[in-house]
């Protein structure tokens, strides 16, 4: 189990003054159609990056909030790891990717019927962002025009 | 950190009219941000989807958080327990 314990003190310092964004009010939106016929899309906050593209960068203030474009026949093999936070056991996620950005799995429930399809293109953002403004304001919705896009049907989201 | 980032990347995707669930490893970051539909799992920070190389454990918190969107009887903010089996 994740708590807050395992942290190093100053993490646990800051974390404790730490103003969290609630979502306020929380938007809803239900679900259309069976599993079975969704296009379902992956976003994940692993760091992970596919090749070509530019590691997150640990120099911005407050995290890099930017996100990479995932293709869907992306081999988890592939991905490199540039999470920038020391605060979590990052051996596990470099050796299975698919504990953290499961592309194969999703591929699997998709061809055992249980999703309709896996959607052309998922999302990779870099979670350590302790100022979101810039990532409500402008990144999350960038990736949302993605999604929108190729008519993802819904969304599932991995945190590290 | 990465709890509340999903969270509201989660929120800004059902404002746009794409259904989410969202898993979460810190109950009391769920709690804080509200993602409007999140399955607590009790795994450590790293684990999120259990453990590695072992896909059926993976894909068993996959379906559940999954099956969460398709509850006609959950409402905003709902959020749920993952329970595993071992």
């Amino acid at each position: 189990m994740a708590t807050t314990k395992e942290l190093k003190m100053t993490v646990r310092l800051f974390l404790k003054a730490y103003r969290w964004r609630e979502n306020s009010p929380i938007p809803w939106t239900p679900l259309a159609k069976p599993l079975a016929d969704c296009r379902v899309a992956l976003v994940s906050s692993a760091g992970f990056v596919p090749p070509g593209q530019a590691k997150f960068d640990e120099s911005v203030r407050g995290g890099d909030s930017t996100f990479r474009v995932v293709p869907r026949n992306t081999e988890p093999g592939e991905l490199s790891d540039s999470h920038r936070s020391e605060s979590f056991d990052h051996t596990a996620m470099e050796a299975d990717p698919d504990l953290a950005f499961p592309l194969t799995r999703i591929r699997e429930l998709a061809d055992e019927g249980f999703l309709g399809e896996v959607a052309p293109r998922h999302l990779s953002y870099m979670g350590s962002i302790t100022a979101p403004e810039h990532l409500m304001r402008e990144s999350a919705p960038a990736g949302a025009a993605v999604l929108i896009e190729d008519q993802v049907d819904l969304a599932l989201l991995v945190p590290v | 950190m990465c709890n509340q980032t999903v969270g509201l990347i989660a929120a800004e995707l059902e404002r746009k009219g794409i259904p989410t669930v969202t898993l979460q490893l810190l109950r009391s970051i769920a709690e804080a941000v509200k993602p409007p539909r999140g399955l607590w799992v009790p795994f450590a920070h790293g684990y999120p989807l259990h453990k590695p190389g072992e896909p059926e454990l993976q894909k068993n918190v996959m379906r559940r958080a999954l099956e969460m969107a398709a509850d006609p009887l959950l409402e905003a903010g709902a959020l749920q327990d993952y329970i595993p089996e071992d």
